[in-house]
């Protein structure tokens, strides 16, 4: 993997920067949809090397922050079903619910353990096969196909105490939804890079050809940001909004045909509940008829007292981009990486966690 | 399935309960597995307590270790447990010179790793010319430990005017560190997860006991010494920052990285200052004689790639600043919770 030096570059970097200085003639606002963006923007300074006029904002593309509290507190309720197993990725252990958090559980005395993929919770339901054992799948189109790889596997080799509770989402509607509640002017959006090596450029055309928005989709790495920034400012400022690949060595206009056909064949699309946004009509992913057996919202059935949201917590705006966290009350002070109040300051893809690690109190 | 041997001695394949019973069982294991690789006169007499004489200051550490996998590229337990416990002793300038060897097992646990682990243990101490002259065996119920657990506890002397402390940074001295970061963190997250890289990445486990003793001969003017393990060159600079008042500024482009493990933490979303070092340090050094003591680093096989990485100032106190390479500066934060592979 010899690619890292050439895309970290300072000369490269600063002639994008000059170039992007040059072409921004007014203010304009961007959106980095992925949390993995803002935190990539943070950690190398990005902001620091654009001009003023370039505001930016953090979306919803976390996927941890956007789960419902409610629907964290469904996978905290089946934890304490008796003879069950949750196997979920690490960062939503921490996300406080309504009443308690998946680490709380565990303290409890449920059996909760953290997978680095779905593949791992199926080798804990392979060695407990008198426990059931429920996968909590969040994500969005970058972790759905191997989930439903693993459903597949699962039947094909009958290990029928696996189950998957699925709260995979879908980022082309919530960017619809954000642009229609219209909350904050948006001129650009860079757009998520990983989700988009599976769903391709193609589902994003409405942004550009609906709201006469520009989208240009991103690496992760701080040219490919600055690049995706100058392409951004070049379509705003000729008036010529459109969605355009700058991260052309991982995505493809058609995306991943063979990880489509896998969610295919497992999911089909449904409402789904984001957090500060509520439920957006086919924006999640829930598992097929043919597949309902490893389904855990068909298999299980907990009773949940109403959804609280935590006082205060600013969160929902963040997410939605009407906030940036310096100007949640708490950031910093009620909310920290060791005390959070809020997801976005607990997922390694939250905007409060980056601003909070890279830059919360330098000044 | 038990074995008898030609002299008596019951064997097993595998830790049974009884090997913690501290009947004939544990003596066998002890005087089979584990005496014969690790024997120096002290331990090798089985007295309740090891008895010695020390002259002048001691320092004094304990760490367990209860790494998961428990074998690793380029390490394993055994090594860990020697390694961080010399290193502990010379991170304050001391002199490892014993180590006690406690280890928990769990019940079922295959004999031969134990070998395994025992002779890598024997290793790392030899190289560090450290004696184990104490030790216990435990063996609990299956479910009530992860494998094996190992603490060690070790003394070691502190030679005369010496004072390393993080609390010693003074404006103006030069931040040095030994070499490449990142590499423990990363083969450990490697072998958890059954990554695989073009290049394998190895642990950098390694004794510092030696490297520190020529950096001291270098000069005494070495104010903090600190490896950098669990949480990273983050988390030791931010701790030695506070400890001393000051701030700390570094350039993210003087950091020593393999190629491979910038490519891993790129790929798991991990920054590199935050990941796990087992045979790393970071010294904090009066500006004079900085270029010196890198010199005789340099010359140690376990600083050949050591750098100055920046220097030690008095505005923003507690804090840590990096350069960025690509030129803007940020806040380098302490890790907060596990280090985790993002989502998306």
């Amino acid at each position: 993997m010899k690619f890292i030096d050439e895309y970290q570059d300072n000369k490269l970097a600063e002639s994008l920067a000059y170039r992007i200085a040059n072409h921004c003639s007014h203010k304009i606002r961007l959106m980095e949809f992925c949390g993995g963006h803002t935190h990539a923007i943070m950690r190398h300074g990005i902001r620091q090397l654009v001009p003023e006029t370039i505001e930016m904002r953090s979306g919803p593309g976390c996927p941890v922050c956007v789960t419902a509290t409610t629907d964290l507190d469904k996978a905290i309720a089946l934890a304490h079903l008796p003879g069950t197993i949750i196997a979920t990725f690490g960062d939503i252990m921490r996300v406080p619910g309504s009443y308690s958090s998946l680490r709380q559980a565990k303290a409890d005395g449920a059996d909760i353990r953290i997978v680095y993929s779905t593949m791992d919770a199926m080798e804990i339901a392979k060695a407990n096969a008198n426990k059931s054992v429920v996968f909590v799948g969040i994500g969005f189109e970058t972790t759905a196909p191997t989930i439903a790889a693993s459903i597949i596997k699962a039947r094909r080799e009958g290990i029928e105490n696996f189950y998957v509770l699925s709260l995979l989402k879908l980022t082309p509607p919530v960017m619809k939804a954000l642009l229609d509640l219209g909350e904050v002017k948006l001129d650009g959006i860079i757009g998520p890079g990983h989700v988009s090596v599976i769903i391709g450029s193609g589902p994003y055309e409405f942004i550009s050809n609906d709201y006469r928005v520009a989208c240009v989709i991103s690496g992760f790495e701080p040219l490919d940001i600055l690049l995706c920034i100058d392409k951004l400012v070049q379509q705003i400022e000729a008036g010529q909004p459109r969605v355009e690949i700058a991260y052309s060595r991982g995505v493809r206009p058609e995306g991943n045909l063979k990880a489509l056909e896998l969610m295919g064949d497992v999911f089909e699309t449904d409402g789904a509940n984001w957090r500060g946004i509520g439920i957006i009509p086919q924006s999640g992913l829930k598992i097929k008829k043919e597949y309902e057996h490893f389904d855990a919202d068909k298999t299980f059935h907990v009773s949940l007292e109403p959804a609280r949201e935590s006082k205060g917590c600013r969160c929902g705006d963040i997410l939605r981009g009407v906030a940036t966290p310096h100007e949640c009350k708490l950031f910093g002070r009620g909310c920290t990486p060791e005390r959070p109040i809020g997801p976005c300051m607990v997922s390694s893809e939250g905007a409060c966690a980056a601003y909070y690690r890279y830059g919360a109190s330098y000044d | 399935m038990l074995l008898t041997t030609d002299t008596g001695r019951v064997m097993t394949d595998a830790i049974l309960l009884a090997h913690g019973s501290g009947g004939r069982l544990s003596h066998n294991l002890i005087e089979g597995e584990i005496l014969p690789f690790l024997a120096n006169p002290m331990l090798s007499k089985l007295d309740d307590s090891a008895v010695f004489t020390a002259n002048g200051r001691l320092a004094f550490t304990t760490d367990s270790y209860v790494v998961n996998p428990i074998f690793f590229p380029g390490g394993d337990i055994g090594k860990l447990a020697v390694c961080g416990t010399v290193n502990d002793l010379s991170m304050s300038g001391a002199k490892p010179a014993y180590l006690s060897l406690s280890v928990i097992i769990e019940e079922g646990f295959p004999l031969n790793k134990l070998g395994q682990i025992i002779r890598s243990i024997r290793a790392a101490a030899k190289e560090a010319g450290v004696d184990i002259i104490t030790g216990d065996t435990k063996v609990v119920n299956k479910g009530q430990a992860d494998k094996l657990f190992v603490n060690t506890s070790g003394i070691g002397i502190v030679p005369d005017g010496i004072d390393i402390s993080g609390a010693n940074a003074m404006t103006g001295d030069r931040v040095i560190l030994s070499g490449s970061i990142g590499e423990h963190g990363i083969a450990i997250m490697s072998q958890r997860e059954g990554l695989r890289f073009e290049v394998p990445v190895e642990s950098d486990c390694a004794p510092l006991n030696r490297l520190v003793a020529e950096m001291l001969e270098a000069s005494p003017n070495i104010h903090c010494l600190r490896d950098p393990t669990r949480g990273g060159i983050a988390t030791t600079l931010n701790e030695l920052a506070r400890q001393s008042r000051v701030s700390i500024v570094i350039e993210e482009n003087k950091i020593p990285i393999k190629e491979a493990v910038r490519a891993a933490c790129e790929l798991l979303g991990f920054d590199p200052v935050h990941v796990a070092n087992e045979g790393k340090l970071v010294a904090i050094v009066d500006h004079h004689d900085a270029d010196e003591v890198l010199a005789q680093m340099k010359e140690n096989r376990y600083g050949g790639s050591a750098a100055i990485i920046g220097e030690v100032r008095d505005d923003h106190p507690g804090k840590v600043i990096m350069k960025t390479r690509l030129g803007p500066s940020r806040i380098v934060d302490m890790l907060s919770g596990e280090l985790l592979p993002r989502i998306c």
